[in-house]
C-alpha cells in the first residue's frame, strides 16, 4: 500500500482551482484561436479577440477569467493500493476548496440550501465525485463551473431504436435553446449510455477531456464532427451576435446501457470553460 | 463604427438617439443588482412600495464581481445571464429605470416596458470579466452587503464598452440574427 495524506490533496485541490481559474486552458486557447482564423463575421471577430485578450489579461495579473468562479466541482480517482491518512478526504477537499477562493480573491457563490438560500462564503460545499481505479495513483480533475452554461445543460432518455440524427438533433436543440445565454461559442460534453446519472455524469467528464482530440471510437467521432458542424451553421455566433463559431469543441463520453434505453446528457460549458488536473 | 459615448444619469433624450446594434462606451455610475437583490427589490416594493435606492435615470448592471484583488477596485466583473431578472424588471423601471446591461435576450413584458418608458438594454461580451474590470475606476457595497457578491455595488465605469441590445422603440439586436 502506498500511503498519502490528505493535506497533499488539500494543496493539490487548492493550487488546481487557482490554475483553472486564472490561467486558461491550452486546447480552448487553441480553438479560439484557431476559429479566429476561419471567422468572417466583423462582430465576432472583436468577441473572440476579446475572449483571447481577456485570458493574456487574467494569467498576468491573476484576475479571474470570468467573475462567475463557478461552483467548484472536483472528481477524484483514488488508486485502489492508496492509503489515504491524516484525516477526512472530504474535508480535505472542501479545506483546499476554501483556500483557494479566499487566497484567489474568487466569488463565492455557493448557496447552503436551493431553498433558504444563504452564501456560505466559502464557495463549500463543493461537488466531489470519486472513483477507484487500478493502482497507486490518485488523479484530481477540478472544475470552477459556471452556473450561465450549466443553466442549460439537458438530459434526455431517448428509445434504445433512436437514430444516431436523433441524437443529434436533441443536441442541437439545446444549442438553440442556450442561444446568447451560455456564453457561445460553446464547449459540450455529452455522455451517452449508462443510466441516467451516469450520461450527466459523462457529460460532466467529457469536459475534462482535451477538445484537441476526438474520440476513439469512429462513430462517436462522426458524431463529434458532424454536430460541429450543424451547430456552426445555426448562425448564433459568439454571444449570440451572429457568426460562424457557435460551438468550439465536443467531446462524447459512451458507456453501456440498458436493452431498453438510450440516455443522453448534454453539458454546456461556455467559451471560458476552464478545469485543471493533476496525477499524484 | 465609432462607438457612441455616453454618461450617466441617462436621460430620456439619450437613449432616444440610441439604436439596436450601436456601440457604446459608458461613463459614469451604475449600480449592480442580481438574483437576490432583485427578489428584495421585489419584496420591499410589495410590502412597502417603495426600494432604497433612487433609480431615476439609473443603469442596473446585471452583475457579481470577484472581490477585488489587492491594488483593484474590483475583481472580474462581466455580465450574467438577464433573463433571469426579467419577470422583476417592468416594476423597476416604472421607478424611473432607465438603463439596464446584462447578455442575453429579455422577455416580451421587458420589451414592452421599455418601449413604453424610453429605456434601453445594453449588453456586455460574458466571460470576458478580467478585461471589464480594467473599466470599472472604484466600487462600494451600498445595499444588502450581506449577500455578499449578489450585494448592490455603486461602480464608478469609464469607457465601458457595451452594445445596444434593445432600443427604445423594442427593436432587438438577436431579431436579426435569427
Amino acid at each position: 500500500m502506498r500511503e498519502m495524506d490528505v493535506s497533499k490533496i488539500k494543496d493539490a485541490v487548492r493550487d488546481l482551482f487557482l490554475k483553472a481559474n486564472f490561467e486558461l486552458r491550452p486546447d480552448v486557447l487553441k480553438a479560439i484561436k484557431s476559429a479566429l482564423k476561419k471567422e468572417k463575421n466583423a462582430c465576432a471577430i472583436g468577441i473572440l479577440r476579446s475572449i483571447i485578450d481577456n485570458a493574456a489579461l487574467a494569467r498576468k495579473k491573476r484576475i479571474a477569467i470570468c467573475q462567475d468562479t463557478g461552483m467548484a466541482v472536483v472528481h477524484i480517482d483514488i488508486g485502489q493500493d492508496v492509503a489515504l491518512t491524516g484525516g477526512s478526504l472530504k474535508k480535505a477537499v472542501n479545506d483546499g476548496v476554501k483556500e483557494a477562493y479566499a487566497k484567489g480573491h474568487l466569488r463565492k457563490s455557493v448557496v447552503d440550501d436551493p431553498l433558504l438560500r444563504n452564501n456560505t462564503n466559502t464557495n463549500t460545499p463543493c461537488i466531489i465525485v470519486t472513483d477507484i481505479i487500478d493502482g497507486d495513483r490518485v488523479r484530481i480533475d477540478v472544475s470552477p463551473k459556471g452556473f450561465g452554461s450549466e443553466n442549460k445543460s439537458k438530459i434526455k432518455m431517448l428509445k434504445p431504436t433512436a437514430s444516431v440524427e436523433e441524437i443529434k438533433d436533441f443536441v442541437v436543440d439545446v444549442v438553440k435553446e442556450a442561444g446568447p445565454d451560455a456564453c457561445p461559442p460553446l464547449f459540450l460534453g455529452i455522455g451517452i449510455g449508462g443510466t441516467m446519472e451516469t450520461a450527466a455524469l459523462s457529460a460532466k467528464k467529457a469536459l475534462f477531456l482535451p477538445f484537441d482530440e476526438n474520440n476513439k471510437k469512429k462513430h462517436f467521432r462522426d458524431i463529434e464532427k458532424g454536430l460541429i458542424k450543424d451547430i456552426n451553421s445555426l448562425g448564433i455566433g459568439p454571444m449570440g451576435l451572429g457568426g460562424s463559431t457557435t460551438v468550439f469543441g465536443i467531446n462524447i463520453v459512451e458507456n453501456p446501457t440498458h436493452i431498453a434505453g438510450l440516455p443522453v446528457a448534454v453539458n454546456v460549458s461556455c467559451h471560458a470553460t476552464r478545469s485543471a488536473s493533476k496525477v499524484l | 463604427m465609432t462607438p457612441i459615448k455616453i454618461n450617466t444619469p441617462l436621460t430620456k433624450e439619450a437613449v432616444m438617439s440610441l439604436k439596436a446594434g450601436d456601440e457604446v462606451l459608458l461613463t459614469g455610475t451604475i449600480f449592480t443588482a442580481r438574483d437576490a437583490a432583485h427578489k428584495r427589490f421585489h419584496d420591499l416594493l410589495s410590502k412597502s412600495g417603495r426600494i432604497p435606492l433612487d433609480l431615476k435615470d439609473a443603469i442596473i448592471y446585471y452583475a457579481g464581481p470577484t472581490p477585488p484583488p489587492p491594488g483593484r477596485p474590483i475583481g472580474s466583473c462581466g455580465p450574467t445571464t438577464s433573463s433571469r431578472m426579467d419577470s422583476f424588471t417592468p416594476e423597476l423601471i416604472r421607478l424611473g429605470l432607465r438603463g439596464m446591461i446584462g447578455k442575453g435576450e429579455r422577455s416580451a413584458e421587458v420589451k414592452d416596458a421599455i418601449k413604453k418608458n424610453a429605456c434601453v438594454y445594453f449588453i456586455a461580451t460574458g466571460g470576458i470579466g478580467a478585461l471589464l474590470s480594467m473599466k470599472v475606476k472604484s466600487a462600494r457595497a451600498i445595499l444588502f452587503k450581506e449577500l455578499g457578491p449578489e450585494a448592490v455595488y455603486k461602480l464608478e465605469v469609464r469607457d465601458f464598452p457595451l452594445i445596444v441590445g434593445i432600443d427604445q422603440k423594442g427593436k432587438s439586436i438577436y431579431d436579426k440574427k435569427k
